[in-house]
């Protein structure tokens, strides 16, 4: 399931990691894209920051050689599910591994200045909400030290320290995908006759698309 | 009204606008390859559906397969069992479902960004889609091409269709002619050093101009795949006559197809008064080689320039800089021809075509790899250019210089296959990304082109240029 659960406020512990261009290769390095599953990647989440030895795909935490000084290791941000971080989050690669790392985590929130594109897109897939906020708000949050913070939805709005509240914009449909965790391909299946005269009609027009078929 | 060649693209795949506003349209082309298929092709079954359109789609493996194959490789004999899996699940969902695919013991096989269009899969025009961020590289051929999740994946097998919004316009015009030693890999990263991982983000780059109609398909294509790098999914360039004699070389349609298919792709051009939401000029003539310093490949300079001092940065600035080069191990006042290197990577979807093995080959020749490097390899992005390369005598350059030659895939690009840099060894490396650990945990990579890697190979160092 990819839903979320029809909340449409969530609550939680925030940890942040101060740094612009945190590439999907440091959510989640590659040794982990070897998986041919969907979920179960928690403990590879940040990888390279999160342990000092170097990791294989199939061995937990549990096994590793934790670094103390990164911030998902620390009390109480290992149930943190809110993430603050800089400019850029999510640039590079197109890994949805990262989105799932980030879900398997329990990261439900990701507050940035900016993302990667096709981060940005393979979150809403996946029950994650990416939040863009301006540098400038992003500087006060880091500032004000938040403990815990409250995202609501259905307002767009995040709500801190009892005194600070941004709001945040996004688009409705990718939000209710989130809310409502609905299939993209169930969706778009519903226009299947649309897509066939369309493509019946370049057939036609544009026969060297389909001239090895 | 007039449209950019994007606009024009995006008008002719367009099948109808949502009421949630996106939009949904066709995809031509689907390549897929090991790594972020195998969840599409699960989801897939589960849903009961079969692929839309089987011949939409061409798989290859790449990023997992060992590049020391020699011959009578085949699957069973990858030594990394989890690797192997990925390898042989491609092989199981290509079988099951009747996708074309060039597997390990194909003499095609390669880097899906370099068969793609050397086996006439890409055309002008087309819309394609990988799950693989570097698929921008097809928008050399005036296509758009564009990287999607493994989500994504899935929705264009069940539907040959993408449910995206429309990009924002950007033009890049690149004028004047390049020095000599400067090629199509130092532009765009000297284009990225300008604007920034995060300055094409949520536009379309149009990559235009005097120089980008002098270059070869090949250097259009190193500059279409770094467009993602500098945070645009999408990269393009006109189609014209160096366009349309590549792919009548490449392709195998009938001389009738072509003749059709001419007519339409001689209007895949941005119209004279298009409006772009941005623009930049660039003149390449004053670029000099270009080498990242850094764990972003926004962290580039001029080969022979100084590196950004801590004492004259922002506090913003300054911790970005300061975490990166302690990563990279380069001390304050240290500038790139200071640092010993331990080994040299030539290939990847970025610069592993027949030119970029070509220019380092005219380096190389007569020439020994330094002693200071302890491994310098030089891998083909496909098996076509590997048996050019050979019949052009560049193996044994590069052979009797010192390096390996291996048979084609990512490799040490990434760090999924036996390619990989052991902790904090130094690459010269002509690969598109320099990010902490992408070559091997805690290894250092420094991206530069394929004439720059082969100067470093010979000396060890950077800086020597003759």
């Amino acid at each position: 399931m990819k839903v979320i659960g029809n909340e449409l406020q969530i609550k939680g512990i925030v940890a942040s990691i101060d740094r612009d261009n945190i590439d999907t290769d440091q959510i989640i390095p590659t040794e982990y894209l070897k998986s041919i599953k969907k979920f179960g990647f928690e403990d590879y989440l940040f990888d390279g920051w999160r342990y000092l030895d170097d990791g294989k795909l199939g061995i937990s935490k549990n096994e590793r050689k934790i670094n103390h000084e990164f911030v998902l290791n620390q009390e109480p941000y290992t149930q943190a599910n809110i993430l603050l971080t800089r400019d850029n989050f999510g640039c590079g690669s197109s890994r949805e591994h990262a989105v799932w790392a980030l879900r398997d985590f329990g990261i439900r929130v990701v507050i940035a200045s900016s993302f990667g594109d096709i981060f940005y897109n393979n979150c809403f897939k996946n029950g994650v909400l990416p939040v863009k906020l301006s540098k400038d708000q992003i500087e006060e949050i880091f500032k004000a030290e938040v403990g815990e913070m409250s995202v609501s939805l259905d307002s767009k709005k995040i709500e801190f320290n009892n005194t600070y509240q941004y709001e945040f914009e996004v688009e409705d449909n990718l939000l209710e995908r989130i809310v409502l965790g609905l299939d993209d391909v169930d969706m778009t299946l519903k226009y299947k006759n649309d897509i066939k005269l369309f493509e019946e009609l370049r057939k036609k027009e544009k026969p060297w698309i389909y001239a090895d078929e | 009204m007039p449209n950019t060649l994007y606009d024009k693209l995006w008008n002719e795949h367009h099948i109808k606008t949502l009421d949630s506003g996106e939009s949904l349209i066709y995809i031509d082309r689907q390549y897929l390859h090991e790594v972020t298929s195998p969840q599409a092709f699960e989801g897939l079954s589960k849903k009961g559906l079969l692929p839309w359109r089987l011949g939409a789609n061409i798989a290859t493996p790449d990023h997992n397969v060992p590049t020391e194959r020699g011959d009578s490789f085949t699957v069973e004999n990858i030594s990394d069992d989890i690797s192997k899996i990925q390898v042989v699940e491609l092989d199981k969902n290509c079988n099951k479902f009747g996708i074309k695919q060039f597997d390990i013991t194909s003499a095609n096989q390669g880097i899906v960004h370099v068969i793609g269009p050397e086996l006439g899969y890409t055309l002008p025009g087309m819309t394609i889609v990988c799950g693989d961020s570097h698929t921008s590289t097809h928008g050399a051929f005036g296509c758009l091409a564009m990287g999607i999740g493994t989500s994504e994946v899935e929705h264009v097998l069940a539907t040959q269709t993408l449910k995206v919004s429309k990009l924002l316009n950007m033009k890049v015009i690149f004028e004047g002619t390049p020095q000599r030693g400067v090629s199509s890999k130092d532009i765009v990263l000297f284009l990225i050093g300008e604007i920034g991982t995060a300055g094409g983000n949520g536009h379309a780059i149009e990559f235009s101009g005097s120089y980008i109609e002098s270059i070869s398909m090949e250097a259009r294509m190193t500059i279409c795949n770094m467009a993602i790098e500098a945070g645009a999914k999408v990269g393009l360039i006109a189609t014209d006559s160096t366009t349309i004699d590549y792919v009548k070389e490449h392709s195998p349609l009938s001389v009738d197809d072509l003749a059709l298919a001419q007519k339409h792709w001689n209007n895949l051009f941005s119209d004279k008064e298009a409006i772009f939401d941005k623009e930049i000029v660039i003149d390449i003539s004053q670029i000099k080689p270009q080498v990242t310093w850094g764990t972003s490949p926004e962290m580039v300079v001029d080969y022979d320039a100084g590196l950004p001092e801590l004492s004259m940065q922002t506090e913003a600035n300054k911790k970005n800089i300061e975490l990166a080069k302690n990563y990279m191990g380069i001390k304050e006042g240290e500038k790139l021809t200071d640092l010993e290197f331990d080994r040299v990577f030539i290939g990847s979807c970025t610069n592993s075509r027949i030119e970029d093995l070509r220019e380092a080959a005219s380096v190389i020749k007569g020439r020994i790899v330094s002693e200071k490097i302890t491994e310098a390899i030089v891998v083909p992005g496909s098996g076509m250019v590997k048996a050019q390369a050979e019949a052009e005598g560049l193996d044994k350059i590069f052979k009797d210089a010192g390096f390996i030659w291996r048979d084609p895939g990512c490799s040490m690009c990434l760090g999924m296959n036996p390619d990989q840099l052991k902790p904090y060894e130094r690459c010269a490396s002509t690969s598109n990304r320099n990010f902490e650990g992408r070559q091997g945990n805690l290894g250092r990579t420094h991206l530069m082109s394929p004439v720059m890697a082969a100067h470093t190979a010979i000396n060890g160092v950077i800086g020597d240029l003759s």
